[in-house]
């Protein structure tokens, strides 16, 4: 594999370094490296690489001009809040640290090719400089002209530099309206399962045989494989599983070939990090010290979005019930479910209803405060009176963002709420009260 | 070794070579020429317009004429060019900056304070005037991106410029150079009249042989190649006439006919080359072809995770039956549900959480978009949102997804969701 990477431009052994830190990306390091051709070369002005999030990308870039000892400046767009940095940043890495001193307070872009000529001209290019953006979608929520400027630097400065642009999306929704100079498209395709397999095995630890290490990476890769391909986050699971994954090894009980048994120890856990660690409800150091307690103790981890940290005083929380009910039937079903005697009700179009409506799919919508109380007086068993602890208990709710105020500040006697809590959430505070929800919804009727 | 320098000599040929070439821009060349040199040896003003889609050949022409009228010794010593911008000057008050500095009067202006921009360019064209006082010297004043200069406050650096070129004051010419056919329309009135309205287009009217043409002689080396042999090899083996290279470059012709693009194409071509394989076959024009045509969001389709991809086919269902209104994630949750029960295997049964962060992904690729308007207020799994892919590119995905599972494909391909 590795004499796959030859040019007469770079030094052999450079390249063959280059070829082993590279796995799995041998393909497009040599597109790459017969694009950017011998170095006192000029090459395509502009190219922009797109593929998937940790598809290697930015690795490629930077093991190649590292090894390959290539002038560069790497800038994130995402650390530019302000194009100045952007123009420091380059300026800082080519010419040295006296050249951002040159720029005046806040540059434009024709300051930033005035002051890259004078430099250039004092010290002009011997090899072709490059400037690897990274996150370069949000280069088009800057200035318009900005993105059709670095398009083409190679001609507005005069001088051989290359731009490459490092991106998750298309070009398609890059293109400005009255089109550019259409940089070289380059594709990273995503890892392959078995190529995920294959890098993710070269992290083995010393104290352990690369097959068992395998083994352990196909099953995670069988848990996790069809919800997330990114090389990232199955790294960060791999790593932080793994001694849970040892330990029936440890402690002797099965051998390391026993594949099913350590299969089954580890894929409940497994499954309970992709409720957890994998959405980042839990941190992981959390999740790493509750791998250290006993089965038992482990119980029930509390993510962040869990229902058992808020507790609500009793009004709070058939106010809350109230809100829901509020948000999620139609007013015209209040009669039906509130009154003590509604009397008939006529089988008619009122019960049919459609599936896209229902009100869980389309969200919950706004109520006015007066039936939110009045729904709240029917709900609640005792009597209550309308007391200004009971309007207070309202606004902690809208502060815990439970309930969302709709209308505006200045209305005052007529205000409008929302409430923002989902169906697992209310249903749970409502079994802490004794009160049967469900039943009391127009979608489960 | 040789394949190296004969691909250096191939992508660094100097491009205006090719211009001669072609007969038709022989002639344009020659007119804007003529006209260049009577304002810098007769003192003529004129102001001319270089319109042409992107890729054509403007710059390319006006750096031919130029270095064609800098051969002239009179025109060497004499004329002055001043080249913005509407990349990089973006308004007027940066532009007069940077006439000032390119035609080097930066000490004469000194501190001055202007009432007006006219003020200041008639100062710095006065500035211009030679020893005996009877003329100033000529300028030229190239315009790159002209359309964005249209859009500056009041116009008035092309308002100035025109009027300059339309009174005595002094010769200059002005040539703009833009890639927008209706440039006049966005020109004020008061600017449009003074403008000359002499407008140079460059719509390519090559043929398909011409453009063949075109291609060899791109892809053939020079005879100032160092090793005569290796050359002749050469372009014997590109000159091959084969069938399946015709076909392509007949699609990448029908698609744009403009030079640029063509440029593009050869260089992915010649990208192939290396010392293993120092000749260019049939196959690597196909494979540049194809890289140029592809498809970048199907190549995004296809790295998307199985649940992804399943959200995906779930929204395509709910675009089919309700006609493309907006959804949210509950919708497309309860869709996915629905397949779900019908298939009765609990492999891709995943809470609502995980669903969401499939859904978060989706939308950070920017194949989903939220609907314009109050975000703020609104709960993020009810969210509204649209596609922005088209149903044609969700079924060829599939088709090259990798090992896409039956059940996944069926439910995608049946009418009813």
């Amino acid at each position: 594999m590795t004499a796959l990477l030859q040019h007469p431009g770079y030094d052999e052994e450079r390249l063959k370094g280059v070829a082993e830190k590279l796995p799995c990306r041998e393909v497009q390091a040599e597109m790459l490296l017969s694009l950017m051709g011998q170095p006192h070369q000029y090459s395509y002005p502009s190219i922009l690489i797109y593929g998937h999030r940790a598809s290697g990308k930015s690795h490629v870039m930077h093991v190649l001009m590292k090894e390959l000892e290539l002038p560069h400046a790497t800038v994130s767009c995402v650390e530019c809040v302000s194009i100045a940095l952007l123009f420091e940043q380059v300026l800082l890495s080519f010419f040295g640290c006296d050249a951002p001193s040159l720029l005046p307070r806040s540059p434009s872009l024709s300051d930033f090719v005035r002051v890259y000529r004078q430099q250039c001209s004092q010290s002009p290019a011997k090899q072709t400089r490059y400037i690897v953006m990274e996150k370069a979608e949000l280069l088009r929520d800057t200035d318009a002209s900005l993105l059709s400027a670095l398009l083409r630097l190679q001609e507005l400065v005069g001088d051989n530099v290359t731009v490459i642009l490092l991106s998750e999306i298309a070009w398609d929704k890059f293109r400005p309206n009255t089109g550019c100079f259409e940089p070289l498209l380059l594709h990273f395709p995503d890892y392959s399962k078995s190529e995920l397999q294959q890098i993710l095995s070269q992290n083995v630890h010393s104290s352990y045989s690369a097959g068992f290490y395998s083994a352990y990476i196909n099953i995670l890769l069988g848990v996790f494989y069809s919800v997330c391909r990114d090389l990232r986050e199955l790294r960060h699971l791999a790593a932080l599983n793994f001694s849970k994954f040892c330990e029936p090894l440890a402690e002797g009980k099965v051998k390391e070939t026993d594949t099913h048994k350590l299969w089954k120890h580890i894929e409940p856990h497994l499954k309970k990090a992709m409720q957890t660690v994998y959405l980042r409800e839990v941190s992981s150091l959390q999740w790493e010290q509750m791998q250290q307690m006993e089965e038992e103790e482990a119980g029930a981890l509390r993510g962040l979005s869990a229902h058992t940290h808020v507790e609500l005083p009793y009004y709070s929380k058939f106010l809350l019930i109230a809100a829901y009910l509020a948000s999620y039937n139609p007013a015209r079903t209040d009669k039906r479910f509130f009154l003590k005697h509604h009397g008939k009700i006529r089988k008619t179009n009122f019960l049919k209803k459609n599936e896209k409506t229902s009100n869980h799919l389309l969200g919950p919508k706004p109520f006015p405060l007066d039936r939110l109380l009045a729904i709240f007086y029917s709900v609640v068993d005792s009597r209550v009176a309308p007391t200004a602890s009971i309007f207070s208990q309202i606004s902690s709710l809208v502060t815990l963002q439970l309930l969302a105020q709709v209308s505006h500040d200045d209305q005052l006697d007529a205000p409008k709420y929302k409430c923002a809590v989902s169906l697992d959430f209310i249903c749970a505070i409502s079994r802490t009260v004794n009160f049967d929800i469900v039943k009391y919804l127009y979608d489960f009727l | 070794k040789e394949a190296y320098k004969c691909k250096n000599t191939l992508t660094g040929k100097t491009l205006p070579t090719v211009v001669k070439h072609s007969d038709s821009i022989h002639c344009v060349c020659r007119h804007l020429l003529e006209l260049l040199r009577r304002t810098a040896i007769h003192g003529e003003s004129n102001s001319v317009l270089i319109v042409g889609p992107r890729g054509a050949g403007k710059t390319m022409l006006l750096q031919c004429v130029l270095r064609d009228l800098q051969k002239e010794e009179k025109v060497q010593k004499n004329l002055l060019q001043v080249h913005l911008s509407g990349l990089l000057q973006t308004d007027d008050r940066t532009a007069l900056k940077e006439i000032t500095r390119q035609l080097h009067l930066e000490n004469v202006v000194g501190d001055k304070v202007f009432g007006s921009f006219a003020e200041n360019l008639a100062f710095l064209l006065e500035a211009l005037k030679k020893g005996n006082r009877s003329s100033s010297c000529p300028v030229l004043f190239v315009l790159d991106e002209f359309d964005l200069f249209a859009h500056h406050k009041n116009q008035t650096l092309l308002y100035n410029l025109f009027d300059v070129s339309q009174s005595a004051q002094a010769p200059i010419a002005v040539v703009g150079v833009t890639c927008r056919l209706d440039v006049l329309e966005l020109l004020e009135k008061r600017v449009k009249s003074r403008f000359s309205h002499r407008q140079i287009h460059l719509l390519s009217s090559l043929n398909f042989t011409q453009y063949l043409e075109r291609v060899w002689t791109q892809l053939s080396l020079p005879d100032s190649f160092p090793d005569k042999k290796f050359a002749q090899e050469w372009n014997a083996g590109t000159l091959c006439e084969d069938k399946s290279v015709e076909e392509v470059l007949q699609r990448h012709f029908n698609s744009s006919k403009d030079f640029r693009s063509l440029h593009m194409l050869l260089m992915l071509c010649l990208s192939r080359v290396s010392v293993a394989k120092p000749t260019i076959k049939p196959a690597d024009l196909l494979e540049a072809s194809r890289m140029c045509f592809a498809d970048a969001t199907a190549n995004m389709l296809h790295g998307l995770s199985i649940l992804e991809l399943c959200l995906v086919i779930a929204i395509k269902h709910l675009n089919d039956v309700y006609e493309g209104e907006p959804f949210n994630l509950q919708m497309v949750h309860n869709e996915f549900k629905k397949f779900l029960h019908r298939k009765s295997n609990s492999m891709y049964n995943f809470e609502q959480p995980v669903v969401m962060k499939a859904f978060e992904h989706l939308q950070q690729l920017e194949l989903i978009r939220p609907v314009d308007g109050s975000s703020a207020k609104v709960q993020r799994e009810y969210q509204l949102m649209r596609l922005t892919l088209d149903h044609s590119q969700i079924m060829d995905a599939l088709q090259k997804y990798p090992q896409c599972p039956t059940d996944v494909k069926q439910w995608a391909m049946s009418a009813f969701g």
